[in-house]
């Protein structure tokens, strides 16, 4: 009697497991607001918050992983994980490796930042490997010096390296805010890329249709505009 | 950690410090470091096993376990460290992943390879999506302990071939001449007499060992060298505690913690080679013999 207690308690566990199918969210966890690690060391940010919700939302269980920014595409279609959600823009090149829910971060600029507001934005500039904004220096004629993390494009403004900095506008706001005057904005805001979406690998089409249903919804309901408002500011772009 | 840990921003000076120290994530550096300790205590033994099978292999009498024993030190010796670590794990990963394919779902009829996509069914994955997220980091570790085996493997079969040769001649013709066997004559005089010949050399690879740690990194496996990067970036107001570029002061941690792991390895191995030397015909060993005489 008590094995038979035991085995259908085991199978109730396996069949609840079985139900919620596991998905592993891929992330750089260093690019805050959109992830970071924080101080309990778990991933947090506006894409934990909007990921755990559209898990919960498509009914399958999420776990989130860190991984370098260099490696993050060969790692999702090796299978390390199943999703990126890490700030990645939306560009025809990406989309030709992996496929894109649509964005969940509306097309916002990218700025330069540096140590004084005339600095030369056609000079030495940092950017962060294998983004949008490295792909528009290295097109632009400046000067490309590229680096792994977003912290150590910003140190190497500070260390007089380089001129200025390259990146999202909404990543660089916290230095500008926080630096007593030290950082200031530099030239002209840019326009790039399609706005800020899931990859996922070509072949997943089901799961990747389920987390497109999921933004619509929360487009729809302003829950989107509301955590976009939350985590990047009063004056952040919205849908 | 503390109660008075709950609200960071109205802490200051050394109250603000000990919550710092004691928040999850640097806890999670502190135990970075046992990653790294255990990598080391596990790595170097199996490391060692693979040296003394390679190093036997290339003075083997059969040509193909010579040709393979010379093949493995000469390969894996002649190619960059970091496009092994690259390679050896996700070479590993895959074919595993693929044979588990083979076996677990025969009726799959979709290629492995679609594209750039390594695609096998949810069966076969390794380790399964489902498993907590600590299976994948002992997964990992345990990829990272194969390729970092590997590697120094070579480099101690090379060590130990070298001090086989080392060892006088005389005394293992005199073992033949005693009526022993060759394989008696290996385990009773060769294998006896070379590890004195082979410290210095294997006391050389333990070093390079200890400095290449931070390879695990690559590997994915959070390293000391990850958190202290990680922990010493500038952190804005969005995180608990606040703090500017730290990240000399974490590398500085580093930095004592390699010295003083060098510092006492030499310690140990100096007195393992004055045990070894006991009793040998060196020249270190027959002064020690004087000296005790």
């Amino acid at each position: 009697m008590k094995k038979l207690a035991l085995m259908t308690a085991v199978l109730a566990l396996a069949a609840g497991m079985a139900t919620a199918q596991t998905v592993r969210m891929g992330t750089e966890g260093a690019y805050p607001p959109y992830n970071f690690i924080n101080d309990k060391g778990e991933v947090d940010g506006y894409e934990r918050e909007l990921g755990d919700k559209l898990c919960a939302m498509a009914g399958v269980t999420c776990e989130w992983v860190t991984t370098d920014w260099d490696s993050i595409i060969p790692n999702l279609l090796s299978g390390n994980y199943d999703t990126i959600i890490a700030g990645m823009s939306i560009t025809p090149e990406r989309g030709e490796v992996v496929d894109f829910t649509q964005n969940y971060i509306p097309p916002a600029g990218s700025s330069y930042m540096a140590l004084k507001a005339d600095a030369n934005t056609m000079g030495r500039i940092s950017v962060q490997v294998g983004t949008i904004q490295a792909d528009y220096i290295a097109s632009s004629g400046a000067t490309l010096l590229e680096f792994a993390t977003l912290d150590d494009t910003v140190a190497a403004v500070k260390n007089g390296e380089a001129d200025a900095v390259f990146a999202d506008r909404d990543a660089l706001l916290p230095f500008v805010e926080e630096s007593k005057g030290e950082f200031v904005w530099a030239g002209d805001e840019v326009q790039l890329g399609g706005g800020v979406g899931m990859a996922l690998r070509k072949t997943d089409t089901e799961l990747r249709a389920k987390f497109d249903a999921a933004i619509s919804t929360l487009k729809a309901d302003g829950t989107i505009n509301a955590m976009i408002k939350k985590w990047f500011g009063d004056e952040a772009v919205v849908f | 950690m503390f109660a008075d840990c709950a609200d960071p921003k109205s802490l200051e000076g050394l109250v603000w410090f000990l919550c710092y120290l004691t928040t999850g994530k640097q806890v999670l550096f502190y135990w970075s470091f046992l990653t790294v300790l255990t990598l080391m205590a596990i790595t170097a033994p199996i490391a060692l096993g693979f040296g003394f099978g390679g190093a036997l292999a290339t003075r083997s009498h059969i040509a193909p376990l010579r040709w393979l024993g010379m093949g493995y030190t000469s390969m894996v010796r002649g190619v960059p460290d970091i496009v092994f670590f690259l390679f050896v794990p996700v070479a590993l990963d895959q074919g595993l992943e693929w044979i588990r394919h083979k076996t677990l779902c025969p009726d799959w009829t979709e290629p492995v390879r679609q594209g750039a996509d390594f695609v096998v069914c949810a069966a076969a994955k390794l380790p399964l999506s489902s498993s907590p997220q600590s299976v994948h980091q002992v997964y990992g570790f345990v990829l990272a302990v194969v390729a970092f085996s590997i590697v120094f493997g070579a480099f101690a079969a090379n060590v130990l071939a070298g001090a086989m040769q080392a060892v006088p001649h005389a005394q293992l013709e005199t073992a033949e001449a005693y009526g022993m066997s060759r394989r008696q004559v290996s385990r009773r005089i060769l294998i006896p007499q070379m590890w004195v010949y082979a410290l210095p050399g294997l006391s050389n690879l333990w070093m390079i060992l200890i400095k290449a740690t931070p390879l695990l990194f690559l590997l994915g496996v959070s390293d000391i060298v990850y958190w202290a990067r990680e922990l010493g970036a500038r952190k804005s107001q969005i995180y608990d505690f606040p703090h500017p570029d730290w990240r000399l002061w974490y590398f500085l941690v580093l930095l004592v913690f390699y010295l003083a792991m060098t510092r006492v390895s030499e310690v140990v191995l100096r007195r393992v080679t004055r045990r070894l030397t006991r009793g040998q015909a060196t020249m270190a060993g027959e002064a020690m013999r004087k000296a005790g005489a």
